[in-house]
């Protein structure tokens, strides 16, 4: 559980990134957090492992304040995947990358070389074991990041942007992974712009804007509110731009998955030829 | 090969301003080529979107078009490739700045001057434009990219959203005949990202400057082109009309992310429901066919 208790926090050149934010992350729960660049987004979900510590208020990681604790010991309950891969990545291959934190965490070597497998395996990357990530493209780059985080099995895993340039196929991937995570009750927080991503999982969203949380409840009512989403530059997903034409018929508008738009359509074409 | 294709083959009056032919690249120490055979032709004033899943081989074929490939990377390219008339294989990277610009996945590879306003001025002070002409064409591409305010702030202590505005606003300056975009506002909150796009469709259709963009986006992107090339394994698998090969189940199969109105109109299709006009690729043009499918009679 992460609590953050109206958090302020100043970076060195006197910016005030965050302007007293209050949140509760339940044990379990999924949840994106969106807002338009620069609204403190990334600056919050670091408070989340230690990496930055609040200039006021507290922020609790399963009870321990995160002033009271290093970020080593924080970070294997909390695992963080950067926003640009090139910040995480420096191991020769990609085997390395991957084993550096299990050997840093001191797993015995068979198990580290099981973890290894498994993360490469997981996220398609078994026939670069041995490639420099480097040579990798950036879509891959980035599941290398992931894959390393991965191995070491957080209770909590945070993830900075994890849709920016992936392909369809991985974030589907991606999605049924967190699904998996779910079940076995871990937290996963995203940082994301991604509307169709965050459309199609169905989660907790928190609205930022300018350091402050402008909106926190379920995606289908947040991200079907035109005014709520200019206001944090972001565009609503493809199917409720299409339910928010379709209101003049007197369809719902809250909607954002392409099945339930399916049966609702249909159904209204139905209706229509009773009449 | 579809008819779009070979009516520009068959043309001679349109001039292709990229071609390829059997174009098949390998980077030094790879042991199988990132591209394979890769035969594109894009004509004057098209807006190109490339696509395909991650490590298909799109970011490649980017690099050839400026040179980089094989100039920088080094490796083995096979096949002709000429852009804007100049064969690349025989001209640097910096004859080639001329005539294309090149906009990076990652901004933070692109950008190292200390201030921004320097960093987009630093391809025009290598050309030899004059004081009064870069401070306009500055000034101008600063203002299309929203990012005016920030000049004098050192690329690196913004975020990687700004950043991409910077690495976009430096090849805007540079005016080239040819924009190549690789995942341009991947940093960007969508509706920044939205804006982007609409800038770089505004130089499309009232300067004609040709546009290669690659993403992975097609909700956001699709409704731009009029050319699509669909790669996967360093192959080009689809290239030409976005409408039909977003509609076929073999580009859905790639893994190719289908926007979701086009994915909608084709389910709606499927169980019987009749939608007239285009295979629709926006939102609107799904809404404005729904809305006529459902008013009541």
């Amino acid at each position: 559980m992460i609590v953050a208790e109206d958090i302020h926090f100043f970076y060195p050149n006197k910016v005030e990134a965050l302007k007293g934010v209050s949140l509760t992350i339940k044990e379990g729960e999924f949840i994106a957090i969106m807002g338009q660049n620069g609204a403190g987004k990334s600056t919050l979900v670091k408070h989340f492992n230690g990496l930055l510590k609040p200039t006021l208020g507290t922020v609790r990681v399963n009870g321990v304040e995160t002033t009271k604790t290093s970020v080593a010991t924080l970070a294997r309950d909390v695992g963080f995947v950067f926003q640009n891969p090139d910040h995480q990545l420096f191991s020769e291959t990609v085997e390395d990358e991957i084993a550096f934190a299990l050997k840093n965490f001191g797993f015995e070597p068979e198990v580290i070389e099981k973890r290894v497998t498994w993360a490469l395996n997981l996220l398609a990357l078994t026939q670069y074991r041995k490639t420099s990530p480097f040579l990798l493209s950036g879509g891959e780059r980035k599941r290398v990041a992931l894959a390393s985080v991965l191995a070491w099995d957080p209770q909590t895993l945070i993830l900075d942007e994890p849709t920016i340039g992936q392909d369809h196929e991985q974030k589907e991937k991606l999605r049924q992974f967190i699904m998996q995570m779910q079940i076995q009750k871990k937290t996963v927080v995203i940082v994301t712009h991604d509307v169709e991503f965050v459309a199609e999982c169905n989660l907790r969203v928190v609205l930022m804007k300018e350091g402050k949380i402008v909106a926190d409840g379920l995606g289908k009512d947040i991200l079907t509110d035109p005014a709520l989403l200019e206001l944090s530059s972001i565009v609503l997903p493809q199917i409720a731009q299409i339910f928010a034409k379709l209101s003049t018929l007197g369809l719902p508008k809250d909607i954002i998955d392409i099945y339930e738009a399916k049966e609702i359509i249909l159904k209204a074409q139905e209706s229509g030829l009773r009449k | 090969m579809s008819k779009l294709s070979r009516l520009r083959l068959a043309g001679t009056k349109n001039m292709a301003i990229i071609e390829t032919k059997n174009l098949t690249y390998t980077y030094p120490g790879a042991t199988k080529p990132s591209i394979i055979d890769v035969s594109i032709k894009v004509e004057k004033g098209e807006f190109v979107l490339i696509t395909g899943p991650s490590g298909c081989g799109k970011t490649t074929l980017c690099r050839c078009f400026n040179g980089l490939v094989p100039h920088f990377y080094q490796g083995e390219l096979k096949g002709e490739i000429s852009v804007a008339g100049v064969n690349t294989l025989e001209h640097h990277t910096y004859e080639m700045a001329k005539h294309v610009g090149l906009v990076f996945q990652n901004p933070e590879n692109q950008l190292f001057a200390l201030s921004i306003e320097k960093d987009v001025a630093f391809g025009l002070e290598n050309v030899g434009v004059s004081r009064e002409e870069m401070r306009k064409k500055v000034d101008w591409a600063l203002n299309l990219t929203g990012i005016y305010d920030l000049r004098e702030r050192s690329p690196h202590e913004i975020s990687g959203g700004q950043q991409q505005r910077v690495a976009i606003a430096a090849v805007l300056a540079m005016e080239p005949e040819i924009i190549v975009l690789d995942e341009p506002t991947s940093f960007l909150d969508p509706l920044s990202a939205e804006k982007i796009f609409e800038v770089i469709y505004a130089l499309n259709k009232k300067q004609g400057i040709t546009v290669i963009l690659v993403e992975h986006r097609l909700d956001l992107t699709a409704k731009y082109t009029n050319h699509l090339i669909v790669m996967d394994e360093g192959k080009v698998r689809f290239e030409g009309n976005p409408r039909e090969i977003l509609s076929t189940e073999e580009t859905r199969l790639i893994g190719v992310g289908i926007p979701k109105a086009t994915l909608l109109y084709q389910m709606l299709k499927k169980d019987g429901l009749n939608l007239n006009g285009n295979i629709p690729l926006s939102s609107e043009e799904l809404a404005d066919q729904l809305l006529e499918a459902l008013k009541p009679k």
